[in-house]
């Protein structure tokens, strides 16, 4: 028996070997030398095109059926204004049993349909994706599609994800060890133009690893030293794509863990910016290493998300005071994905980071747009909530998205009961004043 | 996996709610979509937490009132079909002239039937009788503490007054109905609801 398996055992490790070294010398050439030096084959956008394709291929072939109209059309009436609307006819009474109607109707128009409860989901899309995962209101899938989707399934996670997690360990590995070895120079030039190019170098293996095609707007406007670069957030992901183009001073809480592992080796080679659990509560304290950070101009900008939390793309939301309050140059970034060739928005209530890991590793591509704004500064007279809202604004003017005024703590936490007072306020005012009225006609 | 949630609504039930409530085929699918979406806790029904968790809603000051209104007498849970049911007072009147297909007896988003929603966000306890002490509670939840006791008492004195007929210091339904006879009920209880 032992004779026969023999020379098929040696036949089957030279195989093996073969296609080992091939692979990786493909992955070398193909991927890791263009990373190192910054340029690209342009494999990536091939690929990306063929998607695109494909999809409207298969837009096409089904049918998307009652998917995604809106609901209702809400009519932006105020509150003074509808109740006024009311009052016209006859004498003024004082309050009127139809002004719960004005209430009422909004309650329910947003039980129907409400602005901010769809922020936190992923965005639907109009054709399928041939993902499982966006498969929700798509009925009628034919057999060609289905055949389509199942080679789909056998490229994603049979050739694209171990390629990709190889990538991954690769990209953080090189991150920790070189960083770790730029460390032991002393500050200086040297040192850092090392730790940029170790940075850059990292983050696009990275990029690489996740397959993201990223086009950036308006370099010119990109941030400098002693500023703070500040984007809106959907996944973890947004830093490996603003860190591939630019070397930024990360902020954080300090992890435990491998993430703790790599905080540690990245702050050996240039200044990022680790808060302790308990620090983080301390506003003062978070604030002045931010604004000591900034006044070193030989520090990198800082790279700060001010929504606090993961939003899905379709909007921004509230974004916090605290980076506005520091007094120096704010460069906005806008970062919009393409949904279609994979959902980046990291749910972290339903899924944990591996397991969102392990989706963006298997989709097709990471597909998103990056625009850089002009510089702003605080304007006389301005406070930082002001501020912080007219940079909200640009942002979403510059990537499509909605500006919201929402808080995205509202994902986890329940609204404040001032803006029910607010509510309660204005009409006390509108009832209060029409007796005014009343009482001098 | 993604929510599959229009393959959980047969379409024998759809049918059933089209012609108890008038909504379309797309409507009906949409909402149950926004159902799916509320109910947090994929058991098929919506609790008060769920309606809670809407922020335009929980700054509504007659948010948990209107909250009640999707809840059957006594129970937690509101199910599609009654989610369904009280939705479908809200449709446009004119509607109705598009799917006569309804079940006999007023339809839904009657006028009449819109005034009883209204009326029923008033009637605290539910015994078709507005008392003064519950009219002083609704109007409390509009306006905070931006109004004293006494005003808000007299507002209450002043509206009993006036829409009380029979002289029990309480407005009945019929009595409702006589006091909102002049205004547009079918066009402010209504949302207008895309097809």
């Amino acid at each position: 028996m032992e004779s026969y398996l023999f020379p098929f055992d040696s036949l089957i490790c030279m195989l093996l070997g073969i296609s080992f070294t091939v692979w990786f010398t493909l992955l070398l050439v193909f991927i890791i030398v263009p990373a190192i030096f910054g340029v690209s084959f342009g494999i990536r956008r091939l690929y990306m095109k063929s998607l695109i394709k494909l999809f409207e291929w298969a837009t096409l072939r089904m049918d998307n059926g009652e998917t995604l109209k809106r609901i209702i059309a809400k009519e932006p009436v105020s509150l003074e204004q509808e109740i006024q609307d009311m009052r016209r006819g006859g004498a003024e009474p004082e309050f009127d049993m139809s002004d719960i109607f004005y209430f009422c109707r909004r309650g329910v128009e947003s039980i129907v349909d409400d602005e901010v409860t769809k922020r936190f989901t992923a965005e639907e899309l109009e054709s399928w994706n041939l993902l499982t995962r966006s498969n929700y209101n798509f009925h009628h899938i034919s057999t060609r599609l289905t055949a389509l989707w199942g080679v789909g399934v056998l490229i994603r996670y049979g050739f694209l994800l171990p390629l990709r997690v190889t990538l991954a360990f690769t990209g953080v590995g090189l991150l920790v060890v070189l960083t770790s070895i730029v460390g032991l120079f002393p500050n200086g030039r040297m040192k850092n133009y090392l730790s940029d190019k170790v940075h850059l170098m990292c983050y696009r293996i990275c990029v690489r690893a996740l397959t993201a095609i990223i086009t950036y707007h308006d370099s010119e406007n990109k941030p400098k030293n002693g500023g703070i670069c500040v984007a809106n957030h959907t996944s973890p992901i947004d830093v490996i794509i603003l860190a591939s183009d630019g070397c930024y001073a990360m902020v954080g809480q300090v992890h435990g863990g491998l993430m703790g592992v790599i905080q540690r080796a990245m702050v050996k080679a240039c200044p990022h910016i680790w808060f302790e659990r308990s620090e983080v509560k301390d506003r003062h304290l978070v604030a002045k290493r931010l604004s000591d950070h900034v006044a070193d101009k030989s520090k990198l900008p800082i790279l700060i998300f001010p929504e606090g939390t993961c939003i899905n793309n379709t909007s921004v939301m509230m974004f916090k005071k605290g980076s506005f309050e520091i007094g120096c140059t704010v460069y906005p970034v806008a970062i919009k994905y393409d949904p279609r060739f994979g959902d980046a928005f990291w749910n972290s209530s339903k899924f944990g980071m591996v397991n969102y890991l392990l989706h963006m590793m298997s989709s097709w591509a990471i597909v998103c747009s990056v625009w850089y704004l002009p510089p702003m500064s605080r304007m006389e007279g301005e406070d930082a909530v002001q501020f912080a809202n007219r940079v909200k604004a640009a942002i979403a003017r510059k990537g499509g998205l909605a500006d919201l005024l929402w808080d995205g703590g509202l994902k986890r936490g329940k609204v404040k009961e001032v803006f029910k007072e607010e509510q309660q306020k204005l009409y006390s005012k509108v009832l209060v004043g029409s007796s005014e009225d009343g009482s001098s006609s | 996996m993604g929510s599959r949630a229009s393959s959980l609504l047969r379409e024998e039930d759809i049918e059933e709610i089209k012609k108890e409530t008038g909504f379309s085929h797309s409507q009906i699918t949409r909402l149950y979509s926004r159902f799916h979406s509320l109910d947090k806790g994929e058991n098929g029904a919506l609790s008060r937490e769920d309606f809670q968790r809407i922020p335009e809603l929980a700054i509504n000051p007659l948010g948990d009132r209107i909250i009640n209104a999707f809840f059957p007498e006594g129970e937690d849970q509101a199910n599609f079909r009654g989610f369904m049911r009280t939705l479908a007072h809200f449709r446009p009147v004119e509607d109705n002239e598009k799917n006569k297909d309804l079940t006999s007896g007023e339809p839904l988003n009657s006028r009449t039937n819109k005034l009883l929603f209204a009326f029923r966000l008033y009637d605290l306890d539910r015994d078709d009788k507005i008392s003064r002490d519950e009219l002083l509670q609704v109007l409390r939840m509009m306006v905070g503490v931006n109004i004293s006791d006494e005003q808000l008492g007299s507002i209450a004195d002043r509206t009993i007054q006036e829409a009380d007929t029979n002289g029990d210091m309480c407005i009945s339904f019929s009595e409702f109905i006589k006091v909102l006879e002049k205004v547009d009920v079918e066009q402010k209880m209504s949302i207008r609801f895309l097809h």
